[in-house]
């Protein structure tokens, strides 16, 4: 390793003898620093290739893509694909689609991470509770591909468990996986079994900063068990319980698509097909691919991602205190 | 592991001073709270304990339902026929290799950007560390994406698994904010006096010190990158690249079992018969390996992941 660069101490001393004060230049600063600069190389470099350039990339959506003429040499057609997106007949179908199944979604698997944790936090067997975290988060492990094949036989008319299960009240076999009307209810609720556990991790980590004194001191006012879960504990994960809200609502357009893609069926998609789903297959599963009205669409999934973070952002900092910038 | 000295995990139930006694609604609440917290981990674990058995059990008997919870008739069957479909096997050495690779890459890329963005004395550290949490906000899409991946010459090769999904931008934060808790300020100060660069630095002291999130980096990626099977979907198209999630979809999702991926006729009657149970022992044998990993997960991920993402 290079290590042999030996700094003078002249630099050395005057740095250490004064860390906050920038007593040099930002050129000579850059110039002292240039490892670290080099460290960044390869990083920033991955950082513009498969991050900006897909960015830049995107303004295929101003245009008409074609193979031979490239991004830079397509024709520019504005807004085109945009209103033409606006103006199909899939249009509101998509928003209502995505919005209604992430909104179940948070309404679900934001509430109770929070409840595991202090259902947890609350029972102070250790044995008990060490065997509760290992169980509930061992299915965060399991690959999205896996959990759908684990509820294609779990679901299966003929031999599903579900329905031998109703099978004993004499309720005849439900077609669970090409029912609209079930889509949604499978897809969320996997995805609780899937991520509660884990996710009940962070709160955990915020409630042990809860002092016992606090708890001490609600005993002798006569605080019952609920009112210092409520008073004590809940207020503790409030701060981080905020900052996942913002970031659950910001990704709310985008998350989960592939579980969507697995979970689809021809028969669901009144309800199955979401904005990305519909973009993966204009640009890859339909006979003529339309690159740049694919691209639109995602384009303006991705900017109402942002808007919405920003908004919730905005009003998190106002009413709760605590946001993510 | 949740544990601090804040709040010192104990056997007794709570607080309680020796002289305030219990209520009566309170330890109906304590009861309570034990019976929910019980009967949700079985509604966690059931269906797994019910794959399980079922992957164990004698075909004819999971198909007439006497399968619900403990394995009925033992049979190993449905295992052996997963060895005979080549596009498992081959699935399987795929995703080692997409794993390991993938992991070691992406590990290297993290440490080399977090560690300098942990020093607080590094020019431009704001500007560039913008660079990076902006792509958590925003990002080109699908399609975008995709052409890259064409225009850099890596669509359906290896690399494309590898190369695209190198960097998490969550994790050079978490590494990062590692690096700012654990390595002090004044360690950093005196190895320079003593003429050590900043490269030998992160070599010789940053790196020593780091193994526990070495250790959540790797493990992460090669979790990620064994369950990925989206990018496979659309980067590759040779079936000798495809990785095991893909070839499950194919059998799990669609159930779809590829009569040239057996090799005799006899076979392929067999594996028709077991189709269904050929299911249940694939999402078994699927997910032993992140499994394996669970152990030190425990140990070393949910203090990194904890530490990264609470201080930072």
């Amino acid at each position: 390793m290079a290590t042999s660069t030996i700094e003078r101490p002249r630099v050395a001393t005057t740095t250490a003898s004064k860390p906050r004060k920038h007593a040099q230049g930002l050129g000579a600063r850059m110039k002292k620093n240039w490892q670290l600069y080099a460290m960044l190389a390869l990083p920033l470099i991955w950082l513009a290739i498969f991050a900006y350039w897909p960015m830049y990339g995107a303004i295929i959506a101003f245009k008409d893509y074609n193979v031979i003429d490239g991004i830079i040499g397509s024709r520019w057609v504005g807004l085109k694909h945009f209103e033409r997106f606006a103006e199909s007949y899939q249009f509101w179908r998509l928003i209502k689609n995505t919005l209604v199944l992430h909104g179940y979604e948070l309404l679900v698997t934001f509430p109770l991470p929070i409840i595991l944790a202090l259902g947890l936090n609350l029972a102070r067997r250790r044995w008990y509770r060490r065997s509760v975290q290992m169980i509930t988060y061992a299915p965060h492990f399991i690959s999205t591909v896996v959990v759908v094949g684990l509820i294609v036989v779990l679901v299966d008319p003929n031999t599903g468990v579900l329905n031998q299960f109703l099978g004993l009240f004499g309720v005849g076999p439900v077609e669970v996986l090409s029912n609209p009307d079930w889509f949604r209810h499978l897809y969320v609720w996997s995805a609780a079994w899937q991520t509660m556990g884990f996710s009940a991790i962070i709160y955990l980590a915020a409630l042990t900063s809860v002092s016992p004194e606090q708890h001490e001191a609600a005993i002798v006012d006569g605080a019952s068990r609920l009112r210092r879960v409520w008073h004590v504990d809940l207020p503790a994960i409030r701060p981080v319980a905020v900052i996942l809200l913002i970031l659950n609502i910001g990704s709310i357009l985008s998350v989960g698509f592939e579980k969507v893609l697995l979970l689809q069926n021809p028969l669901n998609l009144q309800t199955s097909e979401v904005i990305d789903t519909y973009v993966y297959k204009l640009g890859f599963v339909s006979q003529i691919p339309q690159f740049s009205y694919a691209a639109a669409i995602g384009l303006f999934r991705s900017l109402v991602g942002l808007v919405l973070l920003v908004v919730a952002n905005t009003l998190a900092r106002r009413f709760a205190k605590s946001s993510l910038w | 592991m949740t544990t601090t000295q804040a709040a010192p995990e104990r056997d007794s139930d709570d607080y309680l001073p020796a002289a305030v006694k219990e209520t009566r609604a309170d330890r109906v609440v304590l009861i309570c709270n034990y019976t929910a917290l019980g009967l949700f981990s079985l509604a966690v674990l059931y269906p797994l304990v019910y794959v399980l058995s079922a992957a164990f059990s004698e075909p004819k008997n999971v198909q007439s339902g006497e399968v619900w919870l403990w394995p009925v008739g033992l049979s190993l069957e449905s295992f052996r026929s997963i060895f005979d479909y080549d596009g498992i096997v081959r699935g399987f050495g795929n995703s080692v290799v997409y794993a390991i690779g993938g992991a070691l890459l992406a590990t290297v890329l993290t440490l080399l950007a977090a560690y300098p963005l942990s020093r607080r004395d590094l020019p431009g550290k704001g500007l560039i560390l913008g660079l990076f949490l902006f792509t958590m906000m925003f990002n080109g899409g699908l399609i975008p994406n995709y052409l890259v991946v064409d225009r850099t010459g890596l669509l359906d090769t290896r690399w494309a698994m590898i190369l695209p999904t190198a960097m998490a931008v969550w994790n050079v934060i978490i590494t990062r904010t590692y690096f700012q808790t654990t390595i002090p300020e004044e360690l950093h100060e005196s190895a320079r006096v003593d003429g050590c660069s900043d490269i030998g630095f992160f070599w010789r002291v940053v790196l020593p010190l780091s193994k526990p999130i070495i250790a959540v980096n790797l493990l992460f990626y090669a979790v990620a990158q064994w369950n990925s099977w989206f990018n496979a979907l659309i980067y590759l198209t040779s079936e000798h690249l495809f990785p095991l999630q893909l070839v499950l979809r194919q059998i799990l999702v669609q159930s779809n079992v590829d009569p040239s991926q057996v090799r005799d006729v006899a076979e392929l009657l067999r594996m028709k018969e077991l189709q269904e149970q050929l299911k249940f022992s694939l999402i078994v044998i699927a997910t032993i390996p992140p499994l394996l990993v669970y152990p030190f997960v425990q140990k070393h991920f949910v203090k990194g992941a904890m530490v990264g993402s609470l201080k930072g």
